[in-house]
């Protein structure tokens, strides 16, 4: 009998799943709370401790694989020209290698911005600008004044190929770090980030690791491999494709609600569904990554309530409570969990925001417009009306028996007609919460990571 | 690179016309980013600064040209397209009007070159040579 062990050091939560591999059984998880500050291997001991005394039988862990996203998780900053085309694709970047992007700038870096980075607390910088071909002014000024600002991060340029020697030339001699890959956007509307996202996950691997205080578990897991959201995109990506003779589910969805973000991964191509749609817009990733900021159970509890009116949450909530005291008692204690019917209840209306917010984010839109030939209609974003599955992971989501009903919020709304979101999905509740790690088992072993999810996913 | 963005502008889905202007300017050895039919101005502008256009041409074909082309210079000033070459052709105005006025009007507009109905592109494609020195 040989396990693999997979570990996820989460900003909270150290969480361990381990797998029989002779058996394709998940033997049991377990979890402690991330030692990021003393040892980081504190809390991955003890987990495995609580593995093992729960598994007295469990045989020798015979291979390791980790995640991580503690301390903040993956940070970038996203560069580019045009905030619908080059700027948008070099967010679309770092989204999909799993990072968080809290700053984003378009066309020439001022001096304010790039103030604005230097108190930044980002990991990696992603500089894009110009097709191949095309302009290639901005991106080199924007490699001068990244120089000139001195900062101490890594910088990946993944621009116009024609400016690729001049910024060489920029950085090479000053401290800067940088990496060159293949534009971002090489042609117009044309989205190309598999270099750029192979090259964060390097740094991610080498460097970020070390930075976090996180290396040291590297003695007992082994290399670290990729950023946490990154691993439920792999998942995502490998239950919607399948593996060889093991069938995939199809186009899907992942609704990720966190304590500080809500994460929604599609697979799937989206493409206009009738002939009088029109395709507008940046070419959309397979596999594709949103991340909302603002829309979280705890930390963004405050946050989520500045966007919806008194009115709209008591939708949601039907109990008289003073709603901002609940919102301010999740940001303030963010390992709270709800112990009355009221708080409880309060914690489904936040998490229903979540769903239905990050959702009108997520889908493409239509819009009419009105032409000698009738009504044609812009498709923006992806049309996901006939997506086959949605897939709830998350704290709330995972231990609420109503997941499936919170989750219902995907769905078409009379309010909402033009978003395409999907029309009629199966639901399925991530119960063991154990996406992440199969996105890890699935680098060795996909069929077997495919077949655990369609046993576990309920 | 001679770079020119190509499309046709507002609700107007005409798309053939558009297909043998991208041909005929491939041919001649530029570099076409056709943003095809139903383009925004904006559209027409984003592609242009991405791409490090020389020239934007806009063709339109179902009468509303007028209306859609209204304030296009002064969007690309504003975007920093301040040395970019417009070019317009196709029925670009309702009815049958006296081309010579249309040209004014279009002119006054901030578009470099004016074509009515019917221009051959061979015609064009001497006038665009000319203005960018290919």
């Amino acid at each position: 009998m040989s396990v693999h062990l997979l570990v996820d050091f989460g900003s909270t939560y150290t969480k361990l799943t381990a797998v029989d591999l002779q058996l394709e059984a998940i033997i049991g998880t377990s979890k402690a709370m991330t030692t990021v500050k003393t040892n980081v291997l504190e809390g991955f001991d003890l987990a495995l401790d609580k593995l093992k005394q729960a598994n007295p039988e469990m045989a020798e862990i015979s291979a390791i694989s980790a995640c991580s996203s503690a301390a903040g998780g993956l940070k970038m900053a996203a560069i580019g020209l045009v905030e619908e085309l080059t700027v948008e694709a070099a967010k679309r970047a770092c989204l999909g290698a799993g990072a968080l992007v809290n700053h984003v700038f378009a066309h020439h870096l001022s001096k304010r911005e790039t103030k604005e980075l230097q108190k930044a607390n980002i990991d990696i910088i992603l500089l894009a600008g110009g097709t191949d071909g095309g302009n290639k002014e901005c991106i080199i000024h924007n490699a001068q004044k990244l120089k000139e600002a001195k900062l101490n991060v890594p910088i990946i340029v993944a621009g116009n190929k024609d400016a690729q020697d001049e910024i060489a030339e920029i950085f090479e001699g000053s401290d800067t770090e940088f990496y060159i890959v293949d534009n971002v956007m090489p042609k117009l509307k044309k989205l190309d980030v598999k270099a750029a996202k192979d090259v964060i996950r390097q740094i991610f691997i080498t460097k970020i690791i070390e930075a976090k205080g996180i290396k040291k578990a590297e003695e007992k897991t082994g290399s670290i491999i990729m950023p946490t959201p990154e691993a439920v995109l792999v998942a995502a990506e490998l239950l919607s494709k399948g593996f060889e003779d093991e069938p995939g589910l199809g186009e899907l969805m992942v609704v990720d609600i966190g304590g500080a973000t809500t994460d929604v991964h599609t697979i799937g191509e989206g493409f206009p569904k009738r002939s009088e749609v029109v395709l507008k817009g940046l070419q959309e990733p397979f596999a594709k990554r949103t991340v909302e900021g603002d829309l979280g159970m705890r930390y963004s509890a405050n946050a989520l309530l500045s966007l919806v009116s008194q009115y709209e949450f008591k939708q949601y909530y039907s109990y008289d409570n003073d709603i901002e005291i609940a919102a301010q008692k999740r940001h303030d204690n963010v390992d709270y969990l709800p112990d009355t019917e009221e708080e409880k209840a309060f914690d489904q209306a936040l998490a229903r925001i979540c769903c239905d917010y990050s959702m009108s984010r997520h889908v493409g839109h239509v819009e009419v417009i009105y032409t000698p030939l009738g009504s044609m209609y812009y498709q923006t974003g992806k049309d996901l009306t006939d997506l086959k599955y949605v897939i709830g992971t998350g704290g709330v989501l995972i231990n609420d028996p109503e997941a499936k009903k919170i989750l219902g919020e995907v769905n078409q709304k009379s309010n909402k007609k033009l978003e395409l979101r999907p029309q009629a999905p199966t639901v399925l509740i991530d119960r063991k919460y154990i996406l992440a790690s199969m996105g890890l088992l699935g680098q060795k072993h996909p069929q077997m990571a495919i077949r655990l999810m369609k046993k576990h996913l309920e | 690179m001679n770079t020119v963005v190509i499309g046709v502008i507002g609700a107007d889905v005409h798309a053939v016309g558009n297909k043998i202007i991208e041909h005929v300017l491939n041919e001649q050895g530029f570099n076409v980013v056709n943003i095809g039919v139903l383009s925004s101005q904006e559209d027409f502008i984003n592609a242009a600064i991405e791409t490090d256009a020389q020239a934007i041409l806009v063709s339109s074909l179902y009468g509303h040209g007028e209306i859609d082309c209204k304030y296009m210079r002064e969007k690309c000033i504003e975007a920093g397209l301040t040395k970019i070459k417009l070019y317009v052709g196709g029925n670009i105005v309702v009815g049958k009007q006296d081309f010579k006025e249309v040209e004014q009007r279009f002119k006054k507009m901030g578009f470099n070159r004016v074509y009515p109905p019917g221009t051959n592109i061979e015609r064009a494609i001497k006038d665009i040579k000319g203005d960018l020195n290919v």
